[in-house]
């Protein structure tokens, strides 16, 4: 699970493009929106391509992705449960 | 065409030159478009992380504005804007990653820039300006379609200002040319004076 987190922390930085933020910096139960990270509604829809594309999990309902993008923890957790 | 307005300055960023009112404030030695644009950001000393979500054009669209508008405080700001490639440079890449019917993975993040008149929203996020806007797209520089359509929008009182140019991207080649229309200011808003300081900052 531990390296899950890691990838799940080095996949965000790159893909949504989080300029001067290391995965070190970012706590597996940080808030991924609003006060924490400050990701936006597009950076949401890129963590569900990202979850179709390389984790082959197809989010049905979009709303979905708010409890499962709270943090790392819960996206491991979701990630580990649904993985294909 | 009236004659009774004025540019206040201009702003160029090409070659790796960012320059106000032809003095050159920032400079690198980078080739590359992404490192020229991270480097003028880190050097300007802009603090806005959501520069680096955007696509190439709207980066040196925000740049070339940001130079000129960091101590601006009207808001009544149109914008007119041109180039020559419009999105092309985003469309693109947007297209090769969606050509693979097996691997059809559209990012979100890319076709939100799939417009040109996007990097005129980064802009007017940035400086809270609500106004008219419009992005004109021809194969050169042409100061008379900027010219006509900034006189009708100060005649008409649409707008107090207007922030004008020519913001071109595309296959890493990049040229921004931008300047702020008013009633007063130090150059003749006209054709010909709009062409010279376009020229002028590119000898």
């Amino acid at each position: 699970m531990s390296d899950l987190k890691q990838e799940l922390k080095e996949k965000i930085i790159e893909q949504l493009n989080l300029e001067d933020v290391t995965a070190d910096e970012i706590a597996d139960n940080d808030p991924l929106f609003g006060d924490g990270l400050g990701l936006d509604s597009i950076d949401a829809l890129e963590l569900i391509v990202m979850l179709d594309k390389d984790y082959g999990i197809k989010l049905a309902d979009p709303k979905e992705g708010r409890k499962i993008f709270e943090s790392i923890d819960t996206m491991a957790a979701y990630i580990s449960a649904n993985k294909a | 065409m009236k004659n009774d307005y004025y540019i206040e300055r201009y702003s160029q960023i090409r070659d790796g030159k960012v320059s106000v009112n032809g003095n050159i404030i920032f400079q690198t030695l980078e080739t590359n478009f992404k490192s020229v644009m991270k480097a003028a950001y880190k050097n300007l000393i802009i603090d806005y992380p959501k520069f680096f979500k955007m696509d190439n054009l709207s980066k040196l669209g925000f740049l070339a504005a940001e130079v000129l508008l960091k101590d601006e405080n009207e808001k009544n700001m149109a914008m007119v804007f041109s180039n020559r490639a419009s999105s092309l440079d985003t469309d693109r890449g947007y297209q090769d990653s969606i050509k693979d019917a097996t691997q059809y993975y559209p990012s979100p993040a890319v076709f939100v820039y799939t417009l040109a008149n996007i990097c005129m929203g980064e802009i007017s996020i940035k400086h809270k300006i609500h106004s008219e806007n419009c992005f004109f797209v021809n194969d050169e520089f042409s100061p008379e379609i900027l010219s006509s359509y900034t006189s009708q929008l100060l005649d008409e009182n649409k707008a107090k200002k207007v922030l004008c140019g020519w913001v071109d991207v595309d296959n890493g080649k990049y040229n921004a040319f931008l300047y702020v229309v008013a009633k007063k200011g130090t150059f003749v808003h006209s054709d010909p004076e709009i062409n010279r300081l376009y020229k002028t900052t590119h000898e």
